[in-house]
């Protein structure tokens, strides 16, 4: 009798093919389909495009790896919400190149840290933790305050997240899509951030986060 | 959903399941031409093969998975717009604000959905609600010597007051002293309620170097506060200092007395104690002045809600009442 199994043990690229088929599956059927879901494409109504210095401040947030301690990502369950607020949806998230989710508290979670610190906390806080919180574990940013930007990507970063985001935006009446950034916007946003320290940019962008829901 | 993802995903999803099923089957059909438990004929090292079949407990909890991915598709939502028979889910994923949220949960209420996430809320609720139902109908200063009512109010602050004012409330550099009488806005209960209830945002000390003539007239109106608290300082400093603090007086008095002491909500400090939110070493003054300050007391409503802030209110004002 012969072994039909063997057929797929000794041949390589059968295998290689049954492999990806076989893996690709979860893929299509769970990631699939939400490029297609009006609640992962559409945005939330109040969620605004982040401002030159805020979108500088989230490459210093991804720079330093905040995310390797911070999540943003408030789970549906009343002991994260009375903490946090209001769970985190995928409609807030729809316009974030990467998303910043996170997958590790050491720190909490910040999906809507936003106004709940004053900017002189922050400042004070990412300079030394402990100044603040004693008992707090998290690194100090000091160089942040001392680093300034020059600006001359902003312009760029602002036209490739209205191409990332070109069907996903909000509408306007006419059900034409209103771009995240005007062209006023893009070339003023070297002139919006250069000079201001890397501190500034990271504390406004912090300051901005969880807005959309609030 | 539109019917066509619906059923790629049940499709593809039953399918897996079903493909399994016959995948384990398959497998478990003899392929090798001998009997089980005998030599396949393949040595190695004096390591022989046997024909031995897949481990029954192994092919039996597969099988047990299959059937238990088929029991769970049908009570829980998982294939496509089918909704399970328990009509059960974990939250309302594609709310687009806050109101919607609310009447989503609202409509979900009535039509009987199970969703998880608004039953913990309501069962919470139900038990927590009383709760502060009747702490809310009293007033702060009875509460204020309220036990129970003070350990809520304690974990309330730990939780989310502590990382500014310090988890004793003795405040630092920038943030104030909770447990001390001096204040900024008024110690009175209401006043502490509206402190924390709407926070205290809109004023803040601009840098008054250029009206004051430069570093010069800086260090002159510092020297002039610094006697005001009753310190020595060079006199005739201080004596060319008084001439120009009559533009600091609009917030903080002719006398340095500070805002509160005039009857107005300003936040502007009292100059004339020896309590300093940011330090009172001339150095520090002089900062103070040059660059200004713009403390910020963020609002707290819409985070905890009224209930809870009356109970903040209480633990705050318990503690300068010792």
């Amino acid at each position: 009798m012969s072994n039909k199994h063997e057929a797929v043990e000794k041949n390589v690229g059968l295998f290689v093919i049954f492999t990806i088929l076989a893996i690709s599956i979860g893929g299509l059927v769970e990631i699939t389909p939400l490029f297609f879901q009006k609640a992962t494409t559409q945005p939330v109504d109040n969620l605004r495009p982040y401002t030159a210095l805020e979108m500088e401040g989230r490459d210093i947030y991804i720079r330093e790896g905040c995310s390797n301690c911070h999540s943003q990502m408030i789970r549906p369950f009343r002991a994260e919400t009375e903490r946090y607020g209001h769970y985190s949806v995928a409609g807030e998230q729809v316009w974030e190149h990467p998303f910043l989710w996170g997958s590790k508290r050491t720190g909490p979670d910040l999906a809507r840290v936003g106004g709940r610190y004053s900017d002189d906390w922050h400042r004070a806080h990412l300079i030394d933790p402990r100044s603040v919180v004693p008992e707090s574990n998290m690194p100090s940013y000091k160089w942040l305050a001392e680093n300034t930007l020059d600006g001359e990507l902003t312009a760029k970063k602002l036209e490739t997240f209205n191409w990332l985001t070109r069907n996903r935006s909000h509408k306007n009446e006419q059900g034409e899509a209103i771009p995240l950034y005007t062209a006023e916007e893009i070339s003023g946003a070297q002139a919006a951030v250069k000079g201001k320290t890397e501190i500034d940019a990271l504390i406004a962008y912090l300051q901005s986060l969880g807005h959309a829901l609030k | 959903m539109s019917s066509f993802w619906s059923i790629w995903i049940s499709v593809l999803t039953l399918g897996t399941l079903v493909g399994c099923f016959f995948l384990l089957r398959w497998c478990l059909k003899n392929f090798v031409g001998v009997k089980e438990g005998e030599s396949t004929g393949h040595s190695f090292d004096g390591i022989e093969e046997l024909n031995n079949p897949l481990p029954k407990w192994w092919s039996t909890f597969f099988l047990i998975t299959i059937i238990w991915g088929f029991g769970y598709l049908v009570l829980y939502p998982g294939l496509g717009n089918f909704q399970g028979l328990l009509g059960w889910k974990s939250s309302n994923q594609d709310v687009v604000s806050l109101a919607d949220s609310k009447a989503q949960m609202a409509a979900a209420k009535e039509s009987g959905l199970l969703v998880q996430y608004d039953r913990e809320m309501d069962a919470a609720d139900a038990k927590y609600g009383p709760i502060f139902d009747a702490f809310a109908a009293r007033s702060i200063e009875d509460l204020s010597t309220d036990k129970a009512a003070l350990k809520i109010g304690q974990r309330l602050f730990l939780q989310n007051c502590s990382q500014c004012h310090g988890s004793n409330a003795s405040g630092t550099t920038g943030f104030p002293d909770l447990t001390d009488t001096d204040w900024l806005y008024g110690g009175k209960p209401e006043a502490i309620k509206e402190s924390i209830l709407n926070g205290r945002t809109a004023n803040g000390m601009m840098p008054w170097g250029a009206a004051l003539g430069g570093e010069q007239g800086i260090k002159e109106v510092a020297a002039y506060v610094i006697s005001l608290s009753g310190r020595s300082v060079n006199p005739d400093l201080a004596e060319a200092g008084k001439a120009k603090f009559g533009i600091c007086a609009g917030c903080h008095g002719a006398e340095g007395q500070g805002s509160l002491a005039m009857g107005v909500p300003l936040g502007a400090p009292n100059l004339a104690d020896h309590v300093w939110l940011y330090g009172g070493s001339q150095r520090v003054i002089e900062e103070s002045i040059r660059n200004g300050r713009a403390g910020v007391m963020p609002a707290w409503k819409d985070i905890l809600g009224e209930e809870k802030v009356h109970l903040l209110s209480a633990y705050v004002y318990s503690l300068s009442q010792k």
